[in-house]
């Protein structure tokens, strides 16, 4: 073949496949590996050392977790004889974990609850249902049904005070608290700063620095023991409240320096061309300049979104146990208290769960936004 | 106003198919500006100008950069603030009083160097979000607008698309539709062509001769002579905060009176 083409005339054809360039084209696994791993004596080395650690690595997790775990026992020696992780104490233990104080008879409310939570906020979260018309009602009906859910004493539901809320239902009803109240406080805050008003931008640049400056446990201290010493004799506002208030606007503050962040990135000219369509400073903000600026700053806001669901473990310094904190009251039992390291890696599943879903959908509006749908 | 390309193109009733400035120029003046003086901190832009711009006048505004033209007609609507002298438009005097400044923006129409279109919206959003927001209109009748003045720049078909997907030349005509939704009265143009590539400079000048044939107000800040030439009946040249020459395109060009403008035009045709 290789003679027979060497005598052969050449005959440049147009079609000659070698020499088309395919981007797409998949470069086979080998070659990959050699580019990219063994180039070089000092590299080849590198990747042998890694190669070597992640198999030790997995190996030990495969061999703790897996072969010789337990999965299934209620008897805590079976687990104390065995070598590797005892996840059965999540079997276990697992209601107290998600549920906290709330009565053990009434679990099966959390659970509808928890339904109707993530089936809310999956609906909301898409854009085909971005419409008033559906969004209002379907709101209305789910906060209704989880307040009756949460609470009870109708319907011939047992009365549940706040004070018996926990888990990862609590958990829900903070973040979501948490960030319903702060984001409209944190546009407030940033348009504030950067408005042409002496007065409202020396509030708002007081209110900002005063609690950022500040850690979120004084201020939830303040919110819990030294706000109602002002009220009234008499008046009292829920704890849950209070607290989930104080994280939100903590939580504002610092969104509102994202989102003048944002403000900031839009060029003086988007001002000017809304001012000489005669449009007031309310309809430029809202359909202008707001719309840009949260798109810029859309990644730094959902950091701040992923870290206020974890910042709801602070509701612990009024007695009330989330995930996390239910989770440590869990781990004081005798019989099961050296399996914390299974009960924690749990707990941090889920919340991995919930800040990855988060990330993953700030990745899609991202992409939503850039090719022009949103 | 509605009917830019319709009134040019039908038969004009008239005799000659542009009538004499002095015809068509017969009312009192509709802009007028008495020794507006702005300074920025100490440095003072503008220097006791005084302007009068008549009902279906154009006027072009030259002058080297830092002369303070731009300055000038932003302070005709209020993007600048100025500190001295009289700004009337339309029989209302521009003052801090936020009324006055909506009375008069009502009537002006502005395009920017760097067309400052909105690009969260498509362009059909670009046209109508003033009408219905600042003029109340329905989303229907003022789609219908946008789609009019779309077809008069000649690039309805881009209607659904983003004003980062569009050519430099096509924003600027999509800037200026948009500013022709709101019907003004008065148009201020602040250098639109400077920001364009050469080849795109003529649709947009195009559009702008067509718009000055239907007898829009306009005030033009530009480096374009051959417009100035052909279109304007006023050609001011400014410098250092002054207008230094004032006059018809052939005394301005033909007999310039102010060696200032002798140079300027020297300088600027040479090329």
């Amino acid at each position: 073949m290789t003679t027979q083409s060497q005598h052969a005339p050449k005959m440049a054809t147009p079609l000659e496949p070698v020499m088309q360039f395919d981007p797409n084209a998949k470069v086979p696994f080998a070659k990959w590996v050699q580019k990219h791993l063994f180039t070089s004596l000092w590299q080849s080395l590198m990747t042998l050392v890694v190669a070597a650690l992640l198999l030790r690595f997995a190996w030990f997790v495969l061999k703790w977790g897996v072969i010789d775990a337990v999965f299934y026992t209620p008897d805590p020696d079976v687990c104390r004889a065995a070598a590797g992780a005892c996840w059965a104490v999540i079997v276990e233990k697992h209601r107290p974990m998600l549920f906290g104080l709330y009565p053990y008879d009434e679990h099966w409310r959390l659970v509808i609850m928890m339904v109707v939570y993530l089936s809310t906020i999956v609906a909301s979260l898409m854009p085909k249902l971005w419409n008033f018309k559906i969004l209002i009602p379907l709101w209305i009906l789910s906060v209704t049904s989880i307040g009756i859910l949460m609470f009870g004493g109708v319907l011939g539901l047992v009365y549940v005070p706040t004070s018996e809320w926990g888990g990862l239902p609590l958990t829900m009803i903070l973040f979501s608290g948490t960030v319903l109240i702060g984001m409209p406080v944190a546009v407030v805050l940033a348009l504030g700063r950067r408005s042409p008003m002496p007065v409202a931008r020396g509030v708002s640049v007081v209110f900002i620095e005063a609690l950022r400056g500040v850690p979120l446990i004084t201020i939830l201290f303040v919110a819990v023991n030294v706000f109602p010493l002002f009220l009234p004799a008499g008046v009292e506002v829920n704890k849950l409240l209070r607290i989930t208030v104080g994280i939100a606007i903590f939580f504002a503050c610092y969104q509102a320096e994202v989102i003048r962040g944002g403000l900031q990135a839009i060029p003086t000219g988007q001002y000017e061309a809304a001012a000489s369509l005669n449009m007031s400073y309310w309809q430029t903000t809202r359909k202008i300049i707001l719309p840009q600026a949260l798109r810029i700053s859309l990644p730094a806001i959902t950091n701040h979104i992923i870290a206020a669901m974890k910042n709801t473990s602070f509701v612990i310094i009024i007695g009330l146990f989330d995930i996390l904190t239910a989770t440590t009251a869990v781990m004081q039992d005798p019989l099961w208290r050296r399996y914390y390291i299974e009960a924690y890696l749990f707990v941090a599943a889920v919340y991995l769960f919930f800040g990855y879903a988060l990330s993953l959908y700030a990745r899609q509006v991202e992409k939503w936004i850039n090719s022009g749908r949103i | 106003m509605s009917n830019i390309i319709a009134q040019t193109q039908s038969p004009s009733p008239s005799p000659s198919p542009s009538p004499s400035p002095s015809q068509r120029l017969d009312q009192g003046p509709m802009i007028k500006l008495r020794d507006v003086s702005k300074w920025y901190g100490h440095f003072q832009v503008l220097h006791d100008v005084s302007l009068d711009v008549r009902k279906g006048e154009r006027v072009v505004i030259c002058g080297p950069s830092g002369s303070g033209k731009s300055t000038l007609i932003r302070c005709i609507n209020r993007l600048e603030e100025h500190q001295k002298g009289e700004i009337i438009v339309n029989g209302i005097e521009m003052t801090d009083n936020v009324k006055n400044i909506e009375k008069i923006r009502r009537n002006i129409g502005m395009v920017f160097q760097s067309f400052n279109l909105f690009p969260h919206l498509n362009v059909l959003d670009n046209l109508t979000i003033g009408p219905m927001l600042v003029r109340h209109m329905k989303k229907k009748d003022a789609e219908e607008l946008a789609m009019q003045f779309l077809e008069k720049v000649r690039i309805p078909e881009q209607a659904q698309k983003y004003p980062l997907q569009l050519s430099g030349g096509q924003q600027q005509r999509v800037a200026i539709a948009r500013s022709l939704c709101m019907q003004p009265e008065i148009m201020l143009f602040d250098e639109p062509t400077s920001a364009l590539d050469p080849e795109m400079i003529k649709e947009v000048l195009d559009t702008m001769i067509e718009l000055a044939d239907s007898g829009m107000t306009m005030i033009c800040v530009t480096h374009e002579m051959g417009f100035a030439r052909t279109v304007a009946d006023n050609v001011i040249l400014m410098a250092d905060g002054k207008t230094v020459e004032s006059g018809t395109p052939e005394e301005f060009f033909g007999n310039p009176k102010n060696p200032r403008t002798r140079l300027f035009l020297e300088q600027i045709l040479k090329h």
